[in-house]
């Protein structure tokens, strides 16, 4: 057993673990933050993707030990104290950018480590950004839409209402999506 | 009285944001895996690594020693518990169904079959006593090709059985008398075209792992389960296991997808079932990828011999298909009925006087194949709409002349096929008008024919597909004709609260289909409450006792009647009580935009739903004969399937020296009826294409001449990225349902059906220059590479 220390949504955990455990079964079996979730044992899905450290990381793919001293953002951590949903959250659901729901913790903390780092991608850039990130319902038409919703609504930091999204998609729609 | 259908402004046809997503954005979602109960057991399965082989010894001396384990069992320790995994759907009278048990006994037949199992106190110390655990096996030959497998002398999967052939099942639209003899048409016709297809082996690959957990301490045994069907779950598990019904609740609590592959009834859950009460203790079985690969049921796997017949002008005259289909080496719930929901679809849109369909199962040691996204459906139309193409060259014709000259116009429905189906509806020109403008047909045909003249090294393909599929399953009667052993109806219950509040009990399980916001529309416009006041409740038989659950593209289009249906006689209980509280006469009054009032009377007093439900509640002055309760339950059977429809439109680009095929255009137009939330319908529409894409470009389930699977991660197995696949355009027309009080047809599949031949036919299109007449599933690069330097060499290397 290793002693290891790490903040998990802004709560400081201490625990002794297995050096083999993964950090992605430390936060769920360990640390009780079922959130985020396991998809593959391949590390090919994405679904299990946390920040570290602000960073983007499958959290399959290290282990709890190599956190040690790391502050972790999980999907149960990324709204605001008040429970004010981050844009990318926000979008994701005005632009209907999940359907089961399953790789949408990865997908999400995926898509903001991506407007981190590009705070005003292309699709291409999107679709490039997110490839670690596999989803089987939505055929990522939506899920694109959503991060570009994400990230023009980032730059302009104004707040969208459910109202204004609605408008707006509305207008843009026409009947026809593209 | 009057009850108006639907409020002018109302929910149904507006895309409101999915009440779901508020738990599955924050990671407060009910999965399965998530749940922890006091002194639960972890499961871990020894899966067989021989695809044949006799079982002549298992040691679980060192595991049951091991550090954390509580127990290992057998199939033979267990025989008695375990119970019998069931096949629903025999679809002949002589269909071979072989004994299927939950954990093998003597012999195991595919890779993966469960062997043994350890219970321990965590799952690393579960999986950790696996290693320990010592199985013999004595190889035995294996059979993997279906046309192997039915020559004489091949290796038996089943050696009970005597055969590797499950059934033979025959439509003949001549015997039937619902059309001409086929083997006439090709007697007489001008023109005969005949190909083969293969329908490559998919994995369903639903994100979320399979997951199950069974807790036997209370009065009833529980079972979460990640699964489709809990009703039909808890059906199965009695008659399997013998457990009284009555005893058993099952739960299917946030389900990470399912596309057909978690319509099934497993051995890992009644491993789990048999081990919770062996054990009296909670148990929990979550699969690792692999193992679902390996396991969880797979799809499509058909070898398709086409004939189609027509005359010189391009008038369809018959049209035949001979399917082998693997069933790979057990049968789930409805493995052999799998190809029979293609049956009757091979004809299509088409007009075609003459059909026959025979398709026989094959048993080969491989995962057994059921329900994936289409089932059936996909396989048919593919066939259908590449041959179509085939016969428009074979014609010289335009493949959408060709469909437009053979399609059922309009004014010709309700259509009867010699398939012996009836098409309620459609408007196939229409669709078709749509997308061809906005795909911009003639400009991508007139820029395909410069860079043919050019000789250009990247080609461009033109790929239509212009479809029909059955959905809606489906009436109870016809599922009896075809010896399914369930039937199609759906259930829905509506309690009004005494606050006015609703709760809606469906039958269906969704599992990202969105029913909570959907049914929250519907139940909002026919009740007149406000969308945010109604709860609805599924997946649980102690909430939702009835019901048939989800697949089919059935949810909407049968269940949504019964939910209309319930709504509807919770007005009319509230009739009299509404009618007192006015001091009318109840004969007088109208149920609009919400509210009760006297007819012609604007401007009258009114009552709302909500006070009745109050004054029912209170009880102290209602009618004589009136009931306190407003709450109405309605089970709906449908008389016959819904047949959306559409057109999709496909451009390819080819490039001939390496292979790959890169989409740059994609329209789809699709007809489903009335559209009850665009936005969940457009999403239901881009994922069901994406897949269907993918079966096109990228999938396929590959076993090694062992038997071993190849295609065992997503390593290997390659389900699209966002970076793979394009932007999607859609549009509709809506054409509604006759009868149906929505006018629904149902969505879930339709995308998956009409894509996979659209790119194909798209990409053949691309390299009909270099005389390629086929490409065989999935078009990668090395499979397009290899067909092109083939039909070089066999045409003496230059454009034809």
């Amino acid at each position: 057993m290793t002693r290891i220390s790490m903040t998990v949504d802004g709560v400081r955990y201490d625990d002794d673990v297995e050096p083999r455990t993964l950090l992605v079964q430390h936060l769920r079996d360990r640390l009780g933050k079922v959130g985020t979730v396991v998809g593959c044992d391949t590390s090919n899905c994405g679904a299990c993707t946390v920040l570290l450290s602000g960073r983007s990381v499958k959290a399959c793919s290290i282990l709890a030990v190599q956190a040690d001293g790391a502050d972790v953002t999980t999907i149960e951590g990324l709204a605001g104290d008040g429970g004010e949903l981050h844009p990318v959250q926000a979008a994701f659901h005005e632009q209907h950018g999940l359907q089961c729901g399953f790789c949408t913790p990865g997908m999400i903390m995926a898509a903001v480590d991506l407007l981190t780092e590009n705070s005003e991608p292309t699709d291409a850039e999107i679709r490039e950004g997110l490839e670690g990130n596999l989803c089987r319902c939505t055929g990522y038409q939506n899920i694109v839409r959503a991060v570009r919703a994400a990230a023009e609504s980032m730059r302009t930091s104004v707040p969208s209402t459910p109202e204004s999204a609605e408008a707006a998609e509305a207008g843009s729609r026409q009947g026809v999506t593209t | 009285m009057t009850v108006t259908e639907q409020r002018p402004g109302g929910e149904v046809g507006r895309d409101r944001r999915r009440k779901e997503d508020a738990r599955l954005i924050t990671g407060r979602t009910a999965w399965t895996d998530n749940l922890s109960l006091p002194g639960m057991l972890h499961l871990a399965i020894v899966r067989s690594p021989m695809a044949h082989a006799r079982i002549t010894g298992i040691d679980v001396t060192a595991a049951r020693g091991a550090p954390g384990v509580v127990d290992v069992f057998t199939g033979r320790d267990v025989a008695d518990l375990q119970g019998s995994m069931p096949c629903v759907w025999p679809v002949t009278e002589d269909t071979v169904l072989p004994a299927y048990p939950p954990l093998a006994l003597d012999e195991v037949r595919h890779a993966g079959e469960p062997v043994a199992v350890v219970a321990a106190r965590d799952r690393a110390s579960a999986l950790d006593a696996l290693e320990l655990i010592e199985v013999d096996y004595e190889p035995l030959p294996v059979v993997l090709d279906m046309e192997e497998a039915l020559a004489d002398g091949a290796p038996l999967v089943h050696d009970a059985a005597g055969t590797n052939r499950c059934y033979t099942w025959i439509l003949d639209s001549a015997q039937a008398g619902t059309g001409a003899d086929v083997a006439r048409m090709e007697a007489e016709a001008e023109v005969v075209v005949s190909r083969r297809f293969i329908q490559q082996r998919l994995v369903p690959a639903f994100m979320e792992p399979r997951s199950t957990v069974v807790d036997p301490t209370g009065d009833q045994i529980t079972m979460w389960s990640s699964t489709q069907v809990p009703h039909i779950l808890r059906v199965l598990l009695s008659l399997g296991t013998g457990v009284p019904e009555h005893k058993i609740r099952v739960i299917a609590p946030d389900v990470g997808g399912g596309f057909g592959g978690k319509l099934e009834v497993t051995p890992e859950e009644f491993i789990a079932f048999a081990a919770a009460r062996r054990l009296n203790k909670p148990v929990k079985f979550t699969e690792s990828r692999s193992e679902a690969m390996l396991s969880a049921h797979h799809g499509r796997d058909q070898i398709q011999d086409i004939t189609v017949t027509a005359r010189r002008d391009g008038t369809v005259t018959g049209m035949s298909a001979r399917l082998l289909a693997n069933m790979g080496a057990y049968l789930g719930i409805i493995t052999p009925g799998i190809p029979i929901l293609g049956a009757f679809m091979f004809g299509g849109i088409y007009k075609f006087p003459a059909y026959r369909f025979e398709c026989t199962g094959v048993f080969t040691n491989t995962t057994k194949t059921d329900a994936y996204r289409g089932a059936g459906r996909p396989e048919a139309t593919f066939a259908l709409e590449r041959i179509m193409d085939e016969l428009a060259v074979e014609l010289g014709l335009d493949p959408l002349e060709l469909r437009r000259r053979n399609w059922i116009e309009r004014d010709e429905f309700p259509f009867t096929t010699a398939a012996g189906l009836t098409y309620d509806s459609g408007d196939y020109a229409k669709a078709t008008d749509r997308a061809t403008e906005l795909f911009g047909y003639d400009a991508l045909r007139q820029e395909q024919a410069a860079r043919r003249a050019a000789g250009d090294t990247v080609q461009l393909g033109i790929g239509v597909s212009t479809y029909t599929e059955m959905c809606g399953l489906a009436p109870s009667r016809v599922l009896g004709q075809l010896r399914y052993a369930a039937g199609g109806w759906e259930s829905a219950s509506v309690r009004m609260l005494p606050t006015g509040k609703v709760e809606v009990v469906t039958g269906t399980s969704p599992h990202g289909q969105g029913h909570e916001t959907a049914w929250s529309q519907i139940v909002a416009d026919q009740l007149g409450v406000a969308f945010e006041d109604v709860e609805v409740l599924h997946g649980d038989t102690r909430a939702s006792h009835k019901g048939l659950d989800t697949y089919g593209s059935r949810s909407l289009a049968v269940g949504g009647i019964a939910l209309v249906n319930a709504c509807r006689r919770v007005v009319e209980k509230a009739m009299p009580v509404a009618a007192h509280l006015l001091e009318a006469d109840p004969a007088d009054l109208e149920f609009t935009d919400g509210a009760f009032r006297v007819k012609g009377a604007p401007g009258a007093a009114t009552k709302t739903l909500a006070d009745c439900a109050f004054a029912v509640f209170q009880s102290h002055d209602l009618p004589d004969g009136v009931e306190s309760t407003l709450d109405a339950d309605a089970t709906y059977d449908p008389e016959n399937f819904s047949y959306p429809h559409g057109t999709h439109l496909c451009a390819v680009e080819v490039d001939t020296e390496t292979g790959m095929v890169k989409i740059r255009s994609y329209v789809a137009v699709d007809d489903v009826g009335r559209v009850i939330n665009p936005l969940i319908v457009d999403g239901q529409v881009h994922g069901g294409v994406a897949q269907g894409i993918a079966q096109a470009l990228f999938e396929e389930a590959r076993y090694d001449e062992d038997g071993n699977l190849m295609t065992g991660t997503f390593v290997e197995y390659t389900i699209p990225s966002a970076a793979d696949l394009p932007d999607l355009v859609t549009d509709r027309t809506e054409t509604p349902a006759p009868g149906h009080p929505l006018g629904a047809k149902g969505v879930g599949e339709a995308g998956t059906i009409a894509s996979t031949p659209a790119v194909v036919n798209a990409v053949v299109d691309a390299l009909r220059p270099l005389g390629v007449a086929d490409v065989r599933m999935p078009c990668t690069p090395e499979r397009v590479w290899s067909t092109i330097q083939a039909a070089r060499a066999a045409n003496g290397g230059e454009l034809r």
